[in-house]
């Protein structure tokens, strides 16, 4: 059995009083593509967020690599309003920002592109290289780090030649149609160097001969980089292509999960989806 | 690619030599005009400080306001330890035990000539920059979880404070309090033979500043900086510490404004901690938008034309001014209609280029507004009267406040919008933002 690369841990998330991820747990071994699907407002894009640090969950941990990255209780009026379980389990607060989290090796698109808008194609991927660089500000005013610099440039121009942009590379990120733009944010992602690669909704506004590319795309990041996939998505028809195992949510908790075929016959996520029969 | 690079430093190179060259030439020919040397001096000094500016407002997307003070600093470390000892009794006169007692550039001019000035002035304005730095070091670590309007108040706030300080009674006797400190080390002291340097110094010292900061930005971590300005949630999300990188941008740029202010103070010879009021902050932020948010040399050439038209140009805008003849009347009357109605038509093509067709009305005023001056143009040259009107003490300031507000309704790109001077060949990348948009 491959070791666990991802594991969440009893994590809630609650704003005020409302509980948008509701005592989530989940593991990714090394190497597979894990799905996370749901209803819109189920709380995946919350359970990202709390995966990456950019918010601390009320309680419950993440471990990365087998070592505890994130971990909090319920504090101050928090402790009051917790509705959560496994309230006092966790004692020790470890809430890094997302920049660290990236640095152990997780890099996450986002749902909503968030490319840097005034920089082009190439300089977009070599900026998200800049957390892996050993020089500092003086070697790197005064160009003493001419041989890092190339090492990463042609770095990015191999990860630019993986996702197909290499012709693009002088262009303004926003100048791409909309489809290179998530392999640009993918690129960006990759550039990171991570060992977990999140996807949040990748496939969002595109057409069905997109999303067969990309769906081809992921596994070949897989394949190739020998990455973990962990992706929130919509369109079914990748999810069940290219998916090892499925986690399904539901108004914030974990309703099912398994391989497409058990999620697929799974009565609870159809009623999830479909909504129960109430005169059933 | 490499051979391409080492042809244009050395143009850079030739470029700035020659520069080097004609303006110590200007400095030294007698016919040169005197206000020519004070815009270039000034000029090239407020460039350093503009660019600093740029770097923290335009290049990392800080909107701070606290120059003036970290300048303030800058010009007062650099003054104290640079008056001559034999002076300090009569400059902290109101003190009895006033001044630090030594004089960095005394002592190493004393000991190596016009060498260990130099030294002794790079060593003084480097310790301006660091004292400049530290504060900003300090400063930084409350305010820069601040975002945007919040940020430009607590360092505007900060600038104020700094002054308050520096003014205080009890700190006279290294300040001299809020009397003026001068008599300290300035670019007169420096020759070559019987050669003045006055003009040259300023532009090496500046330049060399620029330099570095044009290096720096298109470093690694100056395109981290406009990550952290396009959007900072994907650049924390790319492994970017931003809490490092903000304060790292805002104690470059402090260290930076602090040189430039202790160049102000050699090129003023005197510094006084009123001049360095939040007025000040907002020339400079006033040039930072006319060079366009985001270029070195827009901030560089508006820097200029700043210093050239406050002081030079427009300041017949503040005498009363008689025309000779009824001749020179109509020149003028002729001239203003000129550039009445190709401001408006300019307005207008602007306009129409912003807007649909049906807020096309918007345009009334401008036209009104236009066809106004003209009548009155007509009516002027009509009329007996000879004098100009409006053309009194004050009014270039108001000219002034017209013209930044025709730039930012009509030109906010300012000269350069984000572009540098040296990418102008290189065809720019088509910035067709909504074709990227989803449906």
């Amino acid at each position: 059995m491959s070791k666990n690369i991802l594991k969440v841990e009893n994590a809630t998330m609650q704003f005020g009083g409302v509980v948008a991820v509701d005592n989530l747990n989940l593991e990714i071994n090394e190497g597979e593509i894990v799905s996370l699907i749901g209803p819109n407002g189920a709380g995946k894009t919350t359970a990202f967020n709390v995966i990456t640090g950019v918010y601390a969950p009320t309680n419950g941990c993440v471990w990365f690599d087998e070592q505890k990255i994130i971990e909090n209780h319920p504090q101050g009026k928090m402790k009051k309003l917790y509705k959560g379980q496994h309230a006092g389990e966790y004692t020790h607060v470890t809430a890094p920002t997302p920049d660290v989290v990236t640095k152990l090796g997780m890099a996450r698109t986002f749902q909503n592109i968030r490319l840097w808008k005034s920089q082009t194609v190439f300089d977009n991927v070599l900026i998200a290289k800049h957390l892996r660089r050993t020089s500092n500000l003086l070697t790197a005013t005064f160009r003493l780090n001419r041989k890092e610099e190339e090492a990463q440039r042609a770095d990015v121009e191999r990860l630019l030649d993986i996702v197909g942009l290499s012709e693009a590379k002088g262009e303004l990120a926003t100048s791409l149609p909309y489809g290179k733009q998530r392999r640009l944010e993918i690129a960006r992602a990759l550039a990171t160097e991570p060992k977990l690669l999140l996807l949040d909704e990748p496939a969002a506004g595109m057409n069905p001969q997109e999303t067969n590319e990309l769906t081809e795309f992921i596994g070949q990041i897989r394949s190739k980089l020998g990455l973990t996939v962990f992706l929130i998505e919509h369109h079914m028809d990748l999810v069940m292509d290219i998916s090892d195992r499925i986690y399904v949510l539901d108004f914030g908790k974990l309703i099912a999960h398994g391989t497409p075929a058990e999620i697929q016959s799974d009565q609870r996520v159809i009623d999830a989806y479909l909504g129960v029969a109430e005169d059933a | 690619m490499k051979t391409n690079n080492h042809r244009k430093s050395w143009i850079a190179l030739l470029i700035a030599l020659s520069m080097l060259i004609v303006l110590t030439l200007l400095d030294n020919w007698s016919g040169t005009p005197a206000m020519l040397l004070t815009v270039l001096r000034k000029g090239s000094i407020y460039a350093l400080v503009v660019v600093s500016m740029n770097l923290l407002n335009g290049f990392t997307g800080l909107f701070s306001l606290g120059q003036a003070g970290f300048m303030l600093l800058g010009a007062y470390t650099y003054a104290v330890l640079t008056v001559p000892v034999e002076d300090q009794s009569a400059v902290y006169q109101r003190y009895a035990t006033g001044g630090v007692g030594f004089s960095i550039t005394e002592t190493l001019s004393g000991a190596m000539g016009q060498f260990g000035l130099l030294i002794g002035v790079i060593f003084c304005l480097l310790l301006a920059g660091l004292v400049a730095g530290v504060f900003a070091w300090l400063i930084g670590l409350p305010v820069l979880k601040l975002k945007s309007d919040y940020l430009a108040i607590a360092t505007l706030g900060f600038a104020e404070i700094i002054r308050a300080v520096v003014m205080y009674e009890k700190l006279g006797p290294v300040t001299n309090g809020s009397n003026l400190l001068y008599g300290f080390t300035n670019f007169s002291d420096f020759h070559i033979g019987g050669l003045k340097l006055d003009t040259v110094m300023p532009f090496i010292f500046s330049g060399l500043c620029i330099l570095v900061v044009v290096l720096l930005i298109n470093s690694t971590y100056g395109r981290v900086f406009k990550a952290i300005r396009d959007d900072e949630i994907a650049a924390e999300a790319m492994g970017i510490n931003l809490a490092k990188h903000k304060r790292m941008s805002f104690i470059i740029s402090s260290f930076f404004a602090g040189i430039s202010g202790a160049l102000l103070a050699m090129y003023q010879a005197s510094v006084q901690a009123n001049t360095f009021k939040a007025s000040m902050t907002y020339e400079i932020l006033l040039i930072v938008v006319i060079g366009g948010i985001g270029s070195i040399s827009g901030s560089a050439i508006a820097s200029f034309l700043f210093v050239g038209c406050s002081e030079w140009f427009l300041r017949f805008l503040d005498n009363d001014t008689k025309l000779k003849n009824f001749n020179a009347k109509l020149i003028f009357a002729i001239v203003f209609g000129l550039v009445v109605v190709g401001l408006a038509a300019l307005i207008f093509r602007k306009t129409r280029k912003m807007e649909r067709m049906e807020k096309l009305w918007r345009q009334i005023p401008v036209g009104l507004l236009c066809l106004g001056l003209v009548a009155w143009d007509i009516w002027f040259v009509i009329s007996p009267n000879l004098k100009l009107p409006l053309l009194r003490s004050g009014f270039r300031m108001v000219v002034f406040s017209v013209v930044i507000m025709i730039v930012v309704l009509f030109f906010r790109e300012g000269i350069m919008g984000d572009r540098e001077l040296w990418d102008m060949k290189r065809r720019r990348p088509a910035a067709n933002a909504k074709a990227g948009e989803p449906k």
